[in-house]
């Protein structure tokens, strides 16, 4: 036994360096197959394939990522959570008073609950709604409006837009999905919302390219930010018809968008206690991202939101979409070259000093409402009222634009603190107007 | 006795299926190739397929491989410079546990460092002995990042 026990061992080391060098070999081989980038073609898929899960099948990787779009992270100042801004932010109640805003304002989550929470907002219980809502919220719009338009994807837009949000919900099942970016026979993204359709052919037939049409003319990268484009924007839900519009006639500026809504005598609703014609700032991402260096730089949405990840050595699109804040390290340092803290120190600090701004703004424009109210209290007349009035209306755009965008400011840093900036005016330029009406112990004419 | 020799035998076989299983998995994963200039040897693990395209397009493409800025050009320290990152690197993509981006370390930029001044000596020999230069204060790239490779994904 004893002379056996060299051979026995020498077997026993031999097949332990054979398994491990197997096991190497394994490795190797499947990296080298994820590195040819291969997918598996499970089932076809079709315009008629609304539900992600299809799609799931042949694009595991990027299907799983979409899932986790139902997670909730916070950052320092934003987060994907289920709570009211009304709760912890009392003054917006106030500031949008009169108006459903006012009864139910809450954070917004992931792609994964854009259906579920649009139905379950009091915004949408408490107060009717057209179905030009669901323009956004729901996979497969697309479809709905050509089979709803017999073919025509505008008609049907139209005619679903018109409909009570109820009759329109029952023509449709899933959240925001693949079939809403990506073309099904090749999977190149695409735009499917004609609200972005009509209005970003406004835009670049301001710059000279008369019917512009995005699927046909945009390059992969301003593909890469269009598809998002689609619905993080600012828009409203214009005449009878409620049709979806994003108001572009005179570019993607907040002020652009302002001068469009006041020429056409638009108001999202009146205020309950100063009587002003109000506008609400929907979420202009789109817009105010545009004005930022990123933009300027070509970086585009999904290069932040939904930066190249590796699985293995497959080089795959991250569609767990969520803040770059969460995933500084692929989203900022492949262009910024510094350490993750570093990045994240410089966002906040963004964000901060935008938060700042924001924080006097509110302050500010409730200044100039108690303003306009003791001045109604001193008997003023309508026609007194009129200034500090549009005044209330301009001051609160501007701090609602900035308030409703979500970024805190990132997207754009100095084109947002200069719209604070000038909330803050606006709204202190009519509080004096209103104190100058009929002062107490005074009587002016 | 009889026993002992049916063991040998089965050694030797063992022993010469792992020394084939093993020179297999070398010439599989392409070893040799990593002894060798050719650039495209670097993009065989993929993670480098960003670099390898960049440099590509970059100015030094036509005078300037991956292995004359990242390891030495004597021997032997090229080589030993070679087996080492190649430690690293195959445990990295084996072990998939690394930063990503991916980062150089301080040990190869020095290397780097050394690289841009080997060849631009000329040019560079007044400013190349300053204190912050040879601190890595202040290094080439900083400035001229987009000499080798600069990738924006």
């Amino acid at each position: 036994m004893r002379r056996l026990m060299p051979f026995l061992l020498t077997i026993a080391a031999t097949a332990a360096a054979t398994w491990a060098v197997a096991t190497l070999l394994l490795n190797i081989s499947q990296r080298k197959q994820e590195g040819a980038y291969q997918y598996l073609r499970l089932v076809e898929i079709t315009e008629e394939t609304i539900d992600p899960s299809l799609w799931g099948r042949n694009f595991p990787r990027a299907y799983e990522g979409y899932l986790r779009t139902s997670d909730t992270v916070r950052t320092r100042y934003g987060g994907s959570e289920a709570f009211s801004k009304l709760d912890t932010d009392p003054a917006w109640k106030r500031l949008f008073s009169g108006y459903a805003f006012g009864v139910d304002y809450r954070e917004e989550r992931g792609h994964a609950f854009s259906l579920e929470d649009q139905k379950t907002t009091l915004r949408t219980s408490q107060f009717k709604q057209p179905g030009a809502c669901l323009q956004c919220h729901a996979g497969g719009m697309k479809q709905v409006y050509e089979s709803v338009g017999g073919g025509d994807l505008q008609k049907g837009f139209e005619l679903v837009c018109a409909m009570p949000l109820d009759t329109a919900w029952k023509y449709v099942s899933h959240p925001i999905a693949c079939t809403d970016c990506h073309n099904p026979a090749d999977m190149k993204l695409r735009i499917t919302r004609p609200g972005f359709l009509n209005a970003i052919k406004l835009v670049k037939a301001r710059e000279g390219i008369p019917n512009y049409d995005p699927n046909t003319m945009a390059t992969r990268q301003e593909m890469r930010t269009f598809v998002c484009g689609q619905c993080h924007v600012e828009y409203y839900f214009k005449g009878e018809g409620k049709i979806v519009t994003y108001p572009w006639h005179n570019g993607l500026t907040m002020d652009g968008a302002e001068a469009y809504y006041d020429s056409v005598g638009f108001k999202d609703w009146t205020h309950k206690e100063t009587g002003a014609p109000m506008l609400k700032a929907q979420h202009p991402e789109f817009e105010l991202w545009n004005q930022g260096i990123h933009a300027r730089s070509g970086v585009a949405c999904a290069d932040c939101h939904m930066p190249y990840m590796r699985e293995g050595a497959a080089k795959i699109t991250d569609h767990h979409i969520r803040s770059p804040l969460l995933n500084v390290s692929r989203a900022c340092l492949p262009c910024h070259h510094f350490p993750e803290q570093e990045m994240l120190a410089r966002a906040e600090a963004i964000q901060s000093r935008t938060i700042a701004l924001l924080d006097r703004g509110e302050i500010a424009v409730l200044a100039l409402c108690d303003a306009i109210l003791a001045a109604m209290r001193r008997g003023a007349t309508e026609q007194e009222l009129a200034g500090p009035r549009a005044l209330h209306r301009k001051a609160q755009w501007r701090l609602d634009y900035i308030s409703a965008e979500n970024s805190s400011g990132f997207h754009a840093p100095q084109e947002a603190a200069r719209i604070l900036a000038e909330a803050i005016d606006y709204a202190r330029q009519g509080q004096l107007q209103a104190e100058l009406i009929r002062p107490s112990g005074l009587s002016v004419k | 006795m009889r026993s002992s020799s049916w063991l040998r035998w089965v050694s030797a076989v063992g022993f010469g299926v792992f020394v084939g299983l093993s020179l297999f998995t070398f010439h599989f994963a392409e070893g040799l190739s990593y002894l060798s200039n050719d650039p495209a040897a670097c993009k065989n693990c993929h993670i480098m397929n960003e670099q390898f395209d960049s440099w590509v397009k970059s100015s030094h493409h036509t005078v300037a491989s991956c292995n004359d800025c990242h390891v030495p050009a004597t021997f032997p320290d090229k080589y030993f410079v070679k087996a080492e990152n190649g430690w690293h690197h195959s445990r990295a993509f084996t072990l998939q546990n690394f930063h990503e981006p991916i980062r150089i370390r301080p040990t190869n930029l020095q290397e780097l460092q050394h690289n841009c001044i080997r060849c631009h000596s000329i040019m560079v020999g007044d400013i190349a002995a300053h204190r912050d230069v040879e601190d890595m204060q202040a290094r080439c790239t900083e400035c001229h990042r987009s000499a080798g490779h600069l990738t924006t994904n």
